[in-house]
């Protein structure tokens, strides 16, 4: 079976910017009919016709698992990304018909936490603001600490300390207010869970700390938003297609594959979930891995990549596709 | 068009039996004159007329019976059916499913009315009329879980998707081919198949927890898996081995073809969106070895399989006392031509 294969068709209802950045998409059903129930913590995958080229870009759900007459994301301008944010920012206008997978949930809760512990950075807030709608619709104890830039970049702390009040704690960069964590993991009850999402080096960050407080793993969940990076093209020999492709400069190795018609399987587009896993038949040059599946040992091996994120530097990659 | 349903015992005097229509769409398990182990997973999406693939869950001529025998099996044991706190959520979106899908596959039997969280349920096989809130289990008079699944066919196991694996934190267990939901309730996907032999070796259940793990809403897969049982018992429990153990030595070569039945397991796997639990239907069908060789086909290729199956194989689904008997019944209506391919009784 095909993952990412059940499509749904979808209207661009709305559109709001949120702030200089952040720019909000409703989708809605074409008859209006209920989209499916999703957990918080879900994403869907938005495919942009952009000039011939199809985009497929993994965002998180923000509105209310309570209520699916319509998906909202939030999308942040990259202004130095592959295009994807810029598309949806300068081309997606309410009316507009789009494709939409279904949900998929690569960051559940786990509904045996006492306590959800949640850190956000900047637009690492947006799989949280589902999260919390759906834990105080079933009475869940949760508390929120978000980190941002700015009162003008603190996308949805207003909404999010309207609904839950003093859950929401914001700290705001220019206003020099940090989160001071160990003092915060310290003090929580046992059996709570931790959970963190944003930039890479803050969920290192919170990772460990939690490890050097004596948090056991299982209680720490992380998500990455490894978006692919814009990178030098380069050549592969698809060799059970027979085929060789060229990966443009602001293309994903696994868009190119996809483009030259083949059928991956995929659910996460982002380095974590391991679908797009392929096998490195021969290379001559340099791997450049992106992607948090393959242990170190594999990437310095040679002989796997993920197609969704990581690129390639040199003379010959051939892969088994 | 309605089933007609039977009324009919899967204990004491043993009156089950299939009609030569539920004969035609028994699911035989064999694509080839010979079994191994596979992981054999196919999407599961219905429509196949004359099947029990037509729709996602199937009801049967053997439903209301089967679930009086239920009924009995938790009277005497109530630990058949479990959920660990964490699952409620699950066992609501269980409800769901299988509510939604019994009423658009026979709007005949099952009625389902929605209005927000206020749902109106008509089971009319069982005679039942209920009017509940949905998320709210004091308005329901069993848990979620139990309610819908004393109302369905199979055994239904449900798994925690976390920290890189599946939990059985929570099911209803009555069908079952000698395991335990008690014994096994709490564990993971290695623990619970650590009895299973082979198959860790070939690697097996690593792939297949990797697929699990990746199975997504509205994609749900199954595959078939399949043992022997002595008499048409359904609780073929661990629980209640000291009932029907001894029944496998009792067969002999006038009995084969009454009392020995081919037991198929359809298995299903559907991601749950509320709680992104993973549901693990578990819907047993029995056939007589009599009803089996009604098909030519069937009787000519089990007596193939069960004739090469791997002693470990045998000695894992409990065949071993039995297996020459029932191999020699089945040699005599096997004429040695050739059986084409695929599933179908021809």
């Amino acid at each position: 079976m095909k993952a990412g294969s059940n499509r749904i068709e979808a209207v661009v209802t709305d559109v709001v910017a949120v702030n200089e950045l952040v720019k909000r998409f409703h989708f809605e059903r074409p008859d209006g009919g209920i989209l499916p129930t999703f957990s918080g913590g879900a994403h869907i995958v938005v495919e942009m016709r952009d000039d011939g080229r199809t985009r497929l870009n993994p965002y998180s759900l923000m509105s209310s698992p309570l209520d699916t007459r319509d998906y909202t994301i939030s999308v942040r301008r990259d202004d130095v990304g592959r295009g994807g944010s810029l598309f949806m920012h300068s081309r997606v206008k309410p009316g507009q018909s789009m494709v939409i997978s279904n949900p998929v949930n690569l960051f559940s809760l786990d509904l045996r936490a006492k306590k959800h512990l949640m850190i956000a950075g900047g637009i690492g807030i947006t799989p949280f603001v589902a999260q919390t709608s759906q834990l105080a619709g079933e009475g869940g104890n949760f508390e929120l600490h978000y980190s941002c830039r700015s009162d003008a970049l603190a996308t949805y702390a207003d909404v999010l300390k309207q609904r839950h009040g003093r859950r929401i704690h914001v700290y705001r960069d220019d206003h020099d207010e940090k989160l001071d964590l160990p003092r915060l993991l310290a003090g929580q009850p046992l059996g709570t869970h931790l959970y963190v999402c944003g930039p890479a080096g803050m969920i290192t960050w919170v990772r460990n700390t939690a490890a050097a407080a004596g948090w056991p793993a299982e209680t720490v969940h992380y998500e990455h938003f490894a978006a692919p990076q814009p990178g030098k093209p380069f050549d592969v020999t698809l060799a059970v297609s027979g085929i060789g492709i060229r990966v443009g400069e602001h293309e994903s190795l696994l868009e190119a594959i996809e483009a030259a018609g083949l059928d991956p399987p995929y659910l996460c587009r982002g380095g974590v979930c391991g679908q797009c896993e392929t096998n490195v038949i021969s290379s001559d040059g340099k791997f450049l891995h992106n992607d948090h599946w393959l242990s170190e040992e594999e990437h310095r091996s040679g002989c796997k990549i993920m197609p969704c994120v990581s690129r390639f530097e040199g003379k010959s990659l051939v892969l088994e596709r | 068009m309605g089933i007609n349903f039977k009324k009919e015992t899967f204990r004491d005097d043993y009156s089950f039996k299939n009609s030569p229509e539920q004969v035609r769409r028994f699911p035989f398990p064999f694509h080839e004159d010979g079994y191994m182990y596979s992981v054999n997973i196919e999407p599961h999406v219905g429509g196949r007329t004359g099947t029990v693939f037509e729709h996602l869950f199937d009801v049967d001529e053997h439903y209301v019976s089967e679930m009086q025998d239920r009924a009995m099996v938790l009277a005497e044991d109530p630990l058949r059916c479990q959920s660990l706190p964490h699952m409620t959520l699950a066992g609501w979106d269980t409800l769901e499913l299988l509510m939604t899908e019994k009423a658009k596959s026979y709007p005949e039997h099952f009625s389902l009315t929605r209005d927000g969280d206020k749902w109106h349920w008509i089971n009319r096989p069982l005679g039942i009329d209920d009017h509940f809130t949905f998320g709210d289990t004091s308005t329901l008079p069993y848990g979620p879980l139990e309610y819908i699944t004393r109302q369905s066919q199979g055994d239904f196991a449900v798994l925690d998707q976390r920290d890189n694996n599946l939990w059985m934190d929570a099911g209803i267990v009555t069908t079952q081919a000698d395991w335990s939901l008690d014994f096994d309730i709490g564990m993971n996907f290695f623990e619970w198949h650590a009895p299973v032999p082979l198959a860790h070796e070939l690697g097996i259940f690593t792939r297949a927890l990797k697929f699990l793990m990746a199975m997504q809403q509205g994609q749900p897969a199954r595959r078939l898996n399949w043992t022997m049982t002595i008499n048409p018992r359904l609780d073929t429990s661990p629980e209640n081995f000291h009932k029907w153990g001894t029944d496998r030595a009792t067969v002999t070569p006038e009995n084969v073809g009454q009392k020995v039945h081919l037991r198929v397991e359809v298995q299903m796997f559907f991601r749950l969106p509320r709680s992104n639990a993973l549901l693990f239907p578990i819907r047993c069908y029995l056939i007589k070895m009599d009803e089996l060789v009604s098909s030519a086909k069937w009787g000519r290729r089990f007596h193939r399989v069960l004739r090469d199956l791997p002693d470990e194989l045998a000695e894992y689904k409990g065949l071993v006392r039995y297996r020459p008997t029932v191999v020699e019944w089945l040699s005599k209506r096997d004429d040695g031509k050739p059986t084409s391919s695929g599933y179908g009784p021809d």
